[in-house]
């Protein structure tokens, strides 16, 4: 049995000129929360695009599920789903719809019960009718999400699932993901935001000209500085802070 | 694998019924591909129609065939435009990082572009036949003018969708359909091309929207169609292969 999701070694990859991956080597263990951290055109993007089978490498050997990315993208694909930085669902169809859709394309046998049991898990069921255009940007989030839990994959790509997003929505999505990996799902996530990386991962990820510079858990990273120095100060509170107090206290009322 | 092949046909179905959707709930579209052309029809048979020669009493029947390939010339756009917000807004990465034939979703804007063309053709004819149209066509003649029709779409759905996959903008994605929708002014379709300019007249008798045209109405009349048929279908199949190679080489490298 592997007890690996992903498993990487010395991935390359070129866009013309450009040398994107210079040799990534990582390992994404079973029911983890894995965070690739790094800046934007770091190539966090071409490496979910490669383990996910939309892009072919250069060089180099990526396994999911301990299947090759290259030589058995059917098998690959069977096992994981992709949560793009953009919510690519269907805007004209409604909430309900979209998800029927993918579990059709899924083969799954009760497409209509699945779509519910999401809608309802995901808290859309009043606004399932309702076209996609008209959803808030949260909900359309929420829909991306459910939409790729169509099936019940054991490993989710989540590529800067919170760009954009307002603080509120951002927490929301946390909690979400949190539930997916006590759930036993793998959870593969990049993300130049580190708050979110600290917050979800289990391991974090650097990746940096084209190669993965530190590899560990939080404890791991926070090693490698100097030990820290006990001092006293006081703390004020962050303007997310009081911006969700502020909205909480709103939302009591 | 097996089981993905196998799937290839209920995969595009499911992508038929999503871009049918899409084209019922698009006023836009709709007016496009069923109004304009049921709006030009009235306009040339009720108010340009008397002053038009064409050799004919029944002006209708002359312009008939013209009106259903304008019909199928307008929704071409619509092609271009859907496959690129496809490729714009990541659905195609959601289809493609899925366990689902690889071309399931570019067939099946084949296929709806055959079928919501279809549709757009029934209702045309369904109001040209209460306007007077009447043909003396029997079955096959019938299918054969189906089989053009259907031959004409598919090489345009295939040309519409080059752009819808390569284009930066979506202006640039809706472009090829300017050209297109003209093809059927330049032709036989509202009057017979004697009268026109003789360089005008060349162009006209020898492109291919002419040669579909007159072997359609061969077909609805009576006519023998004589070479115009084979002319046609060459025509056809020609554009359609060589769009088609275009499209699969962008839909390879870039989704």
């Amino acid at each position: 049995m592997h007890n690996q999701a992903i498993q990487v070694k010395g991935l390359q990859k070129s866009y013309k000129e450009l040398h994107v991956l210079k040799g990534v080597d990582f390992e994404v263990e079973k029911g983890s929360i894995f965070a690739l951290l790094g800046s934007n055109g770091a190539g966090k993007t071409t490496i979910v695009k490669i383990l996910t089978t939309l892009l072919k490498q250069d060089g180099g050997t990526a396994a999911v599920n301990g299947f090759d990315v290259a030589a058995k993208p059917d098998d690959v694909r069977q096992s994981i789903s992709l949560t793009g930085q953009f919510a690519a669902v269907d805007e004209i169809l409604t909430g309900r719809e979209n998800l029927i859709m993918i579990a059709k394309l899924r083969h799954l046998e009760n497409p209509r019960q699945v779509a519910d049991d999401l809608l309802n898990h995901f808290g859309l069921t009043d606004a399932a009718d309702r076209g996609v255009s008209t959803y808030s940007g949260g909900m359309r989030r929420r829909l991306d999400i459910a939409m790729s839990l169509v099936g019940k994959p054991q490993l989710i790509f989540l590529d800067e699932p919170t760009a954009g997003l307002d603080p509120e929505v951002r927490i929301e999505f946390w909690q979400i993901v949190k539930e997916l990996a006590d759930g036993g799902t793998t959870v593969f996530l990049t993300t130049q935001y580190l708050d979110e990386a600290e917050q979800l991962a289990d391991r974090i990820a650097i990746l940096h000209e084209g190669r993965i510079i530190a590899n560990g858990t939080l404890a791991d990273l926070k090693k490698l500085f100097p030990p820290a120095k006990v001092e006293y100060i006081e703390k004020q509170p962050s303007l997310e802070e009081i911006f969700l107090a502020i909205v909480g206290k709103k939302e009591e009322n | 694998m097996e089981t993905i092949k196998n799937y290839f046909f209920s995969d595009m179905g499911v992508m038929l019924g999503r871009s049918i959707r899409h084209i019922f709930r698009s006023m836009d579209t709709i007016i496009t591909v069923t109004i304009m052309p049921i709006a030009i029809m009235l306009l040339f048979v009720y108010v340009l129609g008397g002053a038009i020669q064409t050799g004919t009493d029944n002006y209708l029947n002359y312009l008939l065939p013209g009106i259903l390939l304008i019909t199928i010339a307008n929704g071409i756009g619509y092609v271009s435009y859907r496959m690129f917000m496809d490729k714009q807004r990541g659905i195609f990465e959601r289809f493609h990082s899925m366990p689902i034939a690889h071309s399931a979703p570019l067939w099946g804007h084949v296929l709806t572009s055959l079928v919501s063309n279809a549709i757009s053709v029934v209702v045309i004819i369904l109001v040209a036949l209460l306007m007077g149209f009447r043909s003396s066509a029997g079955v096959l003649s019938w299918l054969a003018v189906a089989g053009m029709l259907a031959l004409f779409t598919l090489a345009l759905t295939w040309i519409a969708i080059i752009p819808g996959l390569t284009a930066k903008t979506f202006d640039g994605a809706s472009v090829i359909a300017y050209p297109i929708h003209l093809l059927p002014f330049v032709s036989s379709a509202f009057v017979p091309t004697e009268t026109m300019p003789l360089g005008v007249r060349a162009f006209a008798e020898n492109q291919p929207v002419t040669l579909i045209l007159e072997t359609i109405r061969a077909l609805l009349y009576g006519q023998p169609v004589g070479n115009d048929i084979w002319v046609a279908l060459a025509w056809c199949v020609g554009v359609m292969l060589v769009a088609y190679v275009f499209a699969m080489r962008a839909y390879k490298k870039r989704v």
